[in-house]
């Protein structure tokens, strides 16, 4: 059974139309999520599945229930905010416990749930504290904390971890990673952050302007992205593109190919001229330029390439992707 | 900030300042207390002298116990600024509520005509609120006074809350309502206790002016049984002869509520500044 299934879900703003006819399945305990740049529309489609908004066309089935006109709490998820959004004015035992206790749920049934809660994200020490005296990380751990009591069917998380340090973000996204494990809900992550989308997901959804452009698994999105939006957004360094006349006289395609894909090679097929070098030890990430374009190539090892110098880079037709004028894949 | 704060001289400065602006502040009180502890003839002489053996008296407080029913009058000073106060907060802040929270047809013109009463002053009114009052059977008596401060108030207490909650961040209302609180709840438990601060100033602002009018009290409940206490002194100010003793002995009396209820919100009002620098 579907934990969450959208069927033709659209909502618009008066005029506007943020979301246009939205169809995803997420299958019980299944880990998805959703990517797509700023204003793409991730967090309205995330409040219409909790019901924080109502979707203006279209079904919303939880469960293989439809919950349209059901409020968020009757919903069986849990939201954790960018933001955090614990109660400022509640300690930290009673931001958790307060949904409970709205579901009337007896005191040992609380006391219970927050104490596993609190043993899974070690927040034990600080149960009395409000949420102005803890940092950061504790705060999201907290707001993890108070969505896990609830024990929810499908967790919703919007850009969690956006608000933290790089070093605290990647434990932080292994904890989740973990908590999917341990708990074996559902869960739809929220994130423009194509390293955690490709990390953590089952299923990766990309959005772009309201529209789903594809929906897969991490792999088969990087392997085998529909159109030059999902090939360009997946894969760090991103994909290159390149007008396919370069290659073949007359050809008016576009080609992409993968920074991984490029090598040095003596008679490699295009000419380029380094433009600044990024040195990260393991790899080495050349940027360079072939006439006006500009194409990164990532090299396995260190290189003593310089600013300024001429390469070569090869790679093997079988590895190009082809779009046409409109960004479509053409196989 | 710190190094600011560390610097003694900066200190002194601030906590000189504060202090010479405290003495500002209270001194006429202070005159108003000392003088309602002498005798008339001491009021005169030296009104800036504190009471001694020869200049102590209480007439003043005397005549004020013995003419008029002083405690009654009080006490309905009390009821009307208490009660305007609290129906001013929360209609004020109900009202607030739903322009800050909800997305309505015509909200910006409803905000709009909320507020319009902050620029047009309520006395201008007098005469089609009596005509009012008088239909409804409501002169002399404290309901009168009670719904027009609570009118009088208002418009402004919904201008300065509803700013102060749209502050209130939005994905804290969602994670409530995610919790199952419901609007109500969302009301009372979380959005309310968030504003405290503007509440208190909303209740300090009006209170003041509710305790001190004169204006409608004399028009619109006179009678022995509903004179307030600004109300209640005026028969010690005469055309001709003005009793200094009594006035000031009432005055004295008449600070001291006031200042409770000061204390009393502005406890509030810093209770709400630091738990609203919780975020
Ligand atoms: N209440 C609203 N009224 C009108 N327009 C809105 C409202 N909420 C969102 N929008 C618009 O909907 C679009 C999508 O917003 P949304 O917050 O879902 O983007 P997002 O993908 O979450 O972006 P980000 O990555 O920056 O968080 C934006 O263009 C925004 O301006
Ligand atoms: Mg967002």
């Amino acid at each position: 059974m579907a934990a969450l299934s959208l069927s033709n879900v659209s909502k618009s703003f008066g005029k506007v139309e943020v979301l246009k006819d939205i169809n995803i399945e997420v299958e019980d305990g299944e880990f998805v999520v959703f990517v797509g740049p700023s204003g793409c529309g991730k967090s309205t489609l995330l409040r219409v599945i909790a019901g924080l908004e109502d979707a203006t066309t279209g079904d919303v089935q939880i469960g293989g229930v439809v919950v349209n006109h059901t409020p968020p709490s009757r919903r069986g998820i849990a939201m954790v905010f960018q933001s955090y959004a614990l109660y400022p004015h509640l300690n930290v035992y009673k931001n958790m416990s307060l949904a409970l206790k709205q579901e009337r749920q007896s005191k040992a049934v609380i006391e219970a749930r927050v104490a596993k809660a609190c043993r899974m994200l070690n927040l034990e020490e600080y149960l009395d504290r409000y949420p102005s005296e803890l940092s950061g990380g504790q705060r999201q751990r907290v707001a993890i904390g108070r969505a896990i009591v609830r024990e929810p069917r499908l967790f919703l998380f919007d850009e969690p971890l956006s608000n933290l340090d790089a070093a605290l973000r990647m434990n932080t996204r292994l904890e989740i990673a973990g908590l999917h494990d341990a708990l074996g809900a559902s869960m739809i992550y929220v994130t423009h952050d194509q390293t955690e989308a490709m990390t953590l997901a089952d299923k990766i959804v990309v959005l772009r302007d309201g529209r789903v452009e594809q929906a897969g698994s991490p792999m088969e999105l990087y392997n085998n992205p529909a159109n030059q939006f999902v090939a360009g957004f997946l894969g760090s360094p991103s994909m290159n593109f390149l007008p396919a006349g370069f290659i073949a006289k007359g050809d008016d395609r576009t080609i992409g190919i993968r920074p991984e894909d490029l090598q040095l090679v003596e008679e490699g097929s295009l000419t380029a001229t380094v433009q600044h070098v990024e040195r990260l030890g393991g790899d080495t990430n050349v940027i360079a330029r072939v006439d006006e374009h500009k194409l990164t190539a990532r090299l396995f090892g260190q290189h003593s390439i310089e600013q300024g110098q001429t390469i070569r880079l090869g790679f093997s037709a079988q590895r190009l992707y082809y779009f046409d004028a409109q960004g479509r894949r053409l196989s | 900030m710190s190094q600011a704060r560390a610097n003694p001289v900066n200190a002194v400065a601030m906590h000189g300042a504060l202090i010479l602006y405290t003495l500002i502040a209270l001194f006429p009180v202070f005159v108003i207390l000392i003088n309602s502890f002498k005798t008339r003839k001491a009021i005169f002489r030296e009104p800036l002298a504190l009471p001694d053996s020869d200049s102590f008296s209480l007439i003043g407080y005397e005549t004020v116990m013995k003419q008029g029913d002083f405690f009654l009058y009080f006490q309905n000073s009390m009821i009307v600024t208490v009660v305007s106060l609290f129906f001013i907060l929360l209609f004020g802040s109900m009202a607030a509520f739903a322009l800050a929270e909800y997305r309505f047809k015509g909200n910006m013109l409803m905000g709009l005509y909320l507020a319009l009463g902050i620029m047009i002053p309520i006395r201008i009114g007098t005469v089609a609120i009596l005509e009012m009052m008088v239909a409804t059977g409501l002169v002399n008596t404290l309901w009168a006074l009670i719904l027009v401060y609570t009118a009088q108030g208002l418009p402004l207490a919904v201008f300065i809350l509803s700013e102060f909650m749209r502050q209130v961040s939005d994905d804290l209302k969602s994670a409530a309502r995610v919790d199952g609180l419901s609007e109500y709840a969302i009301f009372l438990r979380l959005v309310l206790p968030l504003v405290r601060p503007a509440m208190a100033t909303v209740a300090v602002f009006n209170m003041i002016p509710i305790w001190n009018d004169l204006w409608f009290p004399l028009i619109l409940a006179p009678s022995e049984e509903t004179k307030t206490l600004t109300l209640g002194s005026q028969v010690f100010i005469g055309q001709f002869v003005t009793n200094w003793n009594a006035v000031l002995s009432a005055l004295s009396m008449a600070i001291l509520p006031v200042l409770v209820l000061y204390v009393i919100f502005s406890r509030q009002l810093i209770r709400g500044l630091t738990s609203g620098a919780v975020k």
